[in-house]
């Protein structure tokens, strides 16, 4: 069986990334995926949880960040075709005024 | 065997994430995206989630992707587009952020390590009591995503609408 510890130190390796990518790259693109990549990682902690305790909250929780992470790309992804448009760029050291 | 298993996708997903999240082409970095859910979706499956590993397979891996891809093809432009991206990230400058990175890797596993998990039991959950419990106790969280998903169908429509006089001032 897995060792509960492994899934822990596989799931806050994968945060750790995702925080990396959403510090170092400045396109939007990129910040958006290593969003998705740090709701990842909570998603395996919650599955993992869920089936250590013999519980299906975990699995539910996973639902609700399913949920959230379709709804958080829809905008996202809106919000980037807009600033592509108005700006032509995707580099968000661009977005400094505020204008508009 | 279950625990190779484990092993081996965990590398994997970890492996093609770091990828991710170094490319310069947003297209490689997307299908490196694609391993990295499949891997996590057999992660699941070995933890006992059948359920959560299919929906982590067609709505990751498949609707979330898809959306990408079509943003994606709509803005990248070939050459242009990666000498933006390679002026924009360089590895080189990146090395504060890993500095950063591996100290709250380093603090996170320091405070895991702090407390020790005994058993190793790990229950798989059938789609059965899943469903019980998300059309009983778990109701009104159904209903209050399913008005986040609208809410987010209304934003992202008025928000990449194409607005006229926006445009013309440009």
């Amino acid at each position: 069986m897995i060792d509960p510890d492994y899934i822990v130190f596989f799931s806050l390796a994968l945060f750790s990334i995702g925080v990396y990518g959403v510090l170092v790259r400045r396109n939007l693109v990129f910040m958006l995926i290593s969003i998705e990549i740090m709701l990842n990682a909570v998603a395996v902690i919650f599955v993992a949880a869920s089936s250590y305790h013999g519980t299906s909250d975990g699995q539910i929780m996973y639902l609700l960040i399913l949920t959230l992470a379709a709804s958080e790309v829809a905008i996202g992804l809106s919000l980037l075709i807009h600033m592509y448009r108005r700006r032509h760029t995707l580099d968000v050291d661009q977005l400094s005024n505020m204008r508009g | 065997m279950i625990g190779f298993l484990f092993f081996l996708s965990s590398t994997v997903a970890l492996i093609s994430a770091l990828l991710t999240v170094t490319r310069h082409n947003a297209v490689h970095a997307l299908l490196y995206l694609v391993i990295t859910m499949m891997a996590i979706a057999m992660i699941f499956f070995l933890l006992g989630a059948a359920f959560a590993a299919a929906l982590q397979i067609i709505v990751y891996a498949g609707a979330i992707m898809v959306l990408f891809v079509f943003v994606t093809m709509m803005l990248h432009q070939g050459e242009v587009t990666m000498k933006q991206e390679a002026l924009l990230y360089q590895a080189k400058q990146s090395s504060t952020a890993i500095i950063l990175c591996v100290l709250l890797l380093l603090e996170l596993v320091y405070m895991l390590s702090s407390f020790s998990t005994a058993q190793t039991i790990m229950t798989p959950i059938n789609v059965n009591e899943l469903g019980a419990q998300l059309y009983g106790p778990y109701l009104l969280l159904v209903e209050l995503s399913a008005l986040l998903l609208l809410s987010a169908l209304v934003g992202a429509f008025h928000i990449g609408r194409r607005h006229q006089e926006q445009d013309r001032q440009l």
